[in-house]
């Protein structure tokens, strides 16, 4: 066996320092249901394991006075969904994060992990793009904040720092009337890899649409946000003409590759298909209809 | 490199081992602490047969360091009889024959309990739904699923009869 640490700092600053102080050889642990994985293929060596989880700002889940949540990075998906107000605000969000794996991988798993995987079809990427989540990162040199559609790079890749660690998410407060949803596509009913991955988030004033962010995942090398597609239906009252023309930017949008899973051409057609009916989702939670 | 040493409760036991930093969870039940109930599958969280709960959550013990357990309170598919009482999960899966070479057991029935303590009354679909994680190549899954939803329906019961 090749030499490996296993440490469980209790503090931020503790954890940083044995990360940073270990360089690449250095991996996170927060619920470990890809590292684990990557360890027992023989795809990542570590020689340092730093388990984030004996840090309370890792784990904690908060609602600001202002309606705003603030999840720690290892936050698992089981604990998002025991929460008794997230799933309300954010039923979008919820909803991509409950779609990674089976339910014991929900005991473990987070949407930190699953943005810092760097997978393109992580399901609560997209989601938590339309949400207009920010997340905080820290390192040697402190603190920063970037929005989360910045922070994959590529397949497997981020934009994080070296020695930076995701510490958490930060999910705004919202205007009555608003509220999201999430789709994927796959090709089987349960426990598999999003073919298309949509989240939006919207809010509607009086039947009129006067914020909306679509977050699109699975067919480019990262999830993305579609500005053009979130601008077509502000102002509109969802009706087809701003449907369609939604639809046709998140197609625009697509940069799929071709495998076992789906066509470049079937990906693209779901993508608009998708937008629709996520869209209609999101709209009858935001007017209670 | 030193042994990590692990304090941790199962099945309500106080219990301690050694481990290496890279041992799972799984490694250190079917090794150190003779528990072998809980099956090795995939390994890779796929098939579910590894079920354990930890801070009564459900997860698969093949994708946990054993380490992490240090503070946490585990259950295991040994601490699901009471004695020699079977579980009324365990004792439906032998009425109804749920079960054929008995590898996803132990995992089914830990995760079926999962699901029966947070909802006493699922619905078929739930009961799929919730069982997605753990993979069974015997019995087709019909068996389970009808002995999960009879034990639900005579433990609502029998809560019942004890109010009266």
């Amino acid at each position: 066996m090749a030499d490996i640490r296993y440490l469980a700092p209790q503090s931020l600053d503790e954890a940083i320092g044995a990360f940073a102080a270990a360089g690449s050889a250095a991996r996170i642990l927060a619920g470990g249901t890809d590292l684990l994985v990557q360890m027992r293929s023989g795809v990542v060596k570590p020689g340092v394991i730093v388990d984030i989880k004996k840090i309370a700002e890792m784990t904690a889940i908060k609602e600001g006075a202002d309606g705003s949540f603030v999840i720690g990075a290892a936050a698992s998906g089981m604990a998002l969904y025991e929460h008794p107000r997230f799933g309300k605000v954010w039923p979008g969000v919820l909803e991509g994060i409950n779609l990674i794996g089976s339910k014991q991988v929900q005991g473990r798993a987070s949407p930190g992990g699953n943005l810092m995987n760097g997978s393109p079809a992580g399901d609560s990427v997209p989601a938590m793009i339309a949400a207009g989540a920010i997340v905080t990162v820290q390192g040697p040199n402190g603190r920063r904040e970037l929005k989360v559609e910045d922070v994959p790079a590529g397949p497997g890749r981020t934009n994080l720092k070296p020695g930076e660690i995701l510490v958490s998410f930060k999910l705004p407060s919202r205007p009555s009337g608003s509220s999201d949803a999430y789709l994927r596509m796959i090709p089987r009913t349960e426990m598999d890899i999003a073919v298309v991955g949509i989240g939006v988030s919207l809010t509607i004033k009086d039947g009129v649409c006067t914020a909306a962010r679509v977050g699109l995942g699975a067919v480019a090398p990262t999830a993305l946000l579609v500005e053009a597609a979130g601008k077509a239906l502000v102002g509109s009252k969802l009706d087809d003409a701003a449907l369609e023309k939604a639809a046709e930017a998140c197609r625009a949008a697509c940069r799929p590759i071709d495998d076992k899973r789906g066509t470049i051409a079937y990906r693209i057609k779901t993508a608009g298909v998708l937008l629709k009916r996520t869209t209609a989702i999101a709209a009858k939670r935001a007017t209670g209809k | 490199m030193a042994k990590i040493h692990v304090t941790t409760t199962i099945n309500g036991e106080p219990m301690e081992y050694l481990c290496e930093p890279n041992d799972t969870m799984l490694d250190a039940l079917r090794g150190p602490l003779g528990l072998t109930g809980s099956k090795e599958g995939c390994s890779s969280g796929d098939c579910g047969a590894c079920s354990i709960t930890v801070d009564d959550r459900l997860v698969c013990s093949c994708l946990m360091l054993a380490a992490e357990a240090e503070g946490h309170e585990l259950r295991t598919i040994e601490g699901l009889a009471d004695g020699e009482k079977l579980h009324p999960l365990q004792q439906k899966f032998l009425e109804q024959a749920a079960l054929q070479c008995g590898i996803c057991t132990s995992g089914m029935l830990i995760a079926s309990d999962a699901l029966l303590r947070r909802n006493p009354n699922p619905s078929e679909e739930e009961v799929r739904f919730w069982l997605a994680g753990n993979l069974c190549r015997c019995t087709g899954y019909d068996k389970i699923v009808r002995a999960v939803m009879e034990t639900a329906a005579e433990m609502r019961d029998g809560i019942k009869e004890a109010a009266q």
